[in-house]
């Protein structure tokens, strides 16, 4: 009978010697890391790079991995360094990430996303367009609390952050969402809560 | 239309005035917490209490549960078909580094320690056996205590700026902690060769 292994036991079968196992590991991450590198960078190739960047970084540092956190925490804090590093590179984060994109970044963003091609798209296509215009701190927070399934305190430890400062800026990032979502998408917004009514 | 006339009758109800005290934000954030499962029971009750009875909590809540929907059915992006395999291809060149624990040998920063320590208390030592300490007689007759008068020390410390330091050097304390130190760097330098010896052979 076929058991799948853990993530424990495949690192430690990995650091064995068995490398080829380390692919369970990107099947099973990709997605994740994929979805938050491109909550730093618009662009798929580069996110592409950099998610490819992370998973070789995470595999010749897995003997750091100690296991004191879930593989996935120490995973996401690797893509956190490995996108502002790259980001840093390419010049365009010149100020914390802490801060939110340009206006002007931000502006050119916003205009890509025409209500005519929002219309064809479906509901999840929309929550995506609008965390895409949240600031790159803001929607990976959402996406590490609602897709990475980690905790306040996990994501505390992958951004440096304080669990109850996570907490408020998780408020704050879901607040500013709505926003978006009012502002750029209302139609859709209107539909959903005539649906829920 | 409707809307409007509804939150000014809302608004004019003692009852909802009272819980309506907080701005829309803390509103807003008490209700997230409830929903993620992050307040004490009896805020829980609390806002159990008042989703029960108000109508602007009622709607808000309501509103922002569509959110909440939406967020945790929200897709994650994929990567092409061929990402795993880049991955693979990539990481075949590479070997897993050693922890960095591992390379930064817990006896190569004792030896590092021990070498300023030793070197510290030299030069105190070498500083102390050229100050002359004097006691008073009153002083030694009063319990024993060490009294420095102020006009020695004045004068000591005028000896302690003229110290010369090439003379220094060919004083024996210095001579000694020069062979210490290189004792020690020796000794350092065999642990760095003896644990490279052991990498190769494994």
């Amino acid at each position: 009978m076929h058991t799948e292994l853990t993530d424990t036991e495949i690192i430690r079968r990995i650091l064995q010697g068995e490398q080829a196992l380390f692919a369970q590991l990107v099947q099973k991450y990709q997605q994740y890391v994929f979805t938050l590198v491109l909550r730093f960078t618009d662009n798929r190739e580069d996110a592409e790079e950099i998610s490819q960047d992370v998973f070789v970084k995470a595999y010749r540092s897995l003997a750091d991995f100690r296991g004191e956190s879930k593989f996935s925490t120490w995973l996401y804090t690797v893509v956190r360094t490995s996108c502002i590093t790259f980001l840093r590179k390419k010049k365009l984060a010149t100020t914390s990430m802490d801060n939110e994109r340009t206006l002007s970044q931000l502006e050119n963003r916003e205009s890509g996303f025409s209500a005519n091609t929002i219309e064809q798209k479906s509901k999840h296509a929309m929550v995506n367009a609008a965390i895409q215009l949240l600031s790159p701190d803001d929607s990976q927070l959402i996406t590490l609390f609602y897709k990475g399934e980690q905790t306040l305190e996990e994501i505390g430890r992958i951004m440096g952050l304080d669990p109850n400062t996570v907490k408020v800026k998780l408020h704050r990032a879901r607040h500013r969402l709505k926003e978006k979502m009012e502002k750029h998408f209302s139609y859709e917004v209107r539909e959903l809560q005539n649906n829920s009514l | 239309m409707r809307y409007v006339s509804y939150k000014i009758t809302l608004y004019n109800d003692p009852k909802v005035k009272r819980m309506s005290m907080n701005t829309e934000q803390p509103m807003e954030d008490r209700l997230w917490d409830y929903i993620d499962g992050h307040c004490s029971p009896t805020e829980r009750s609390a806002i159990e209490e008042l989703l029960a009875t108000n109508r602007e909590w009622q709607e808000k809540h309501r509103e922002l549960l569509n959110i909440q929907q939406l967020l945790s059915s929200s897709e994650l992006e994929a990567p092409s078909m061929r990402f795993t395999k880049n991955v693979m291809e990539e990481i075949a060149r590479y070997h897993v580094a050693p922890a960095t624990k591992s390379y930064v040998n817990k006896n190569v920063i004792r030896g590092i320690g021990a070498f300023f320590v030793t070197m510290i208390f030299g030069v105190l030592a070498y500083f102390a056996a050229q100050f002359k300490w004097t006691s008073t007689p009153a002083a030694s007759s009063d319990g024993g205590n060490l009294n420095l008068s102020v006009q020695k020390l004045g004068q000591n410390l005028d000896r302690l700026e003229t110290v010369n330091v090439t003379k220094a050097f060919n004083n024996t304390y210095i001579i000694l902690l020069l062979l210490i130190a290189v004792i020690l760097g020796f000794a350092l330098l065999d642990m760095y060769l003896q644990q490279k010896k052991k990498e190769l052979q494994s």
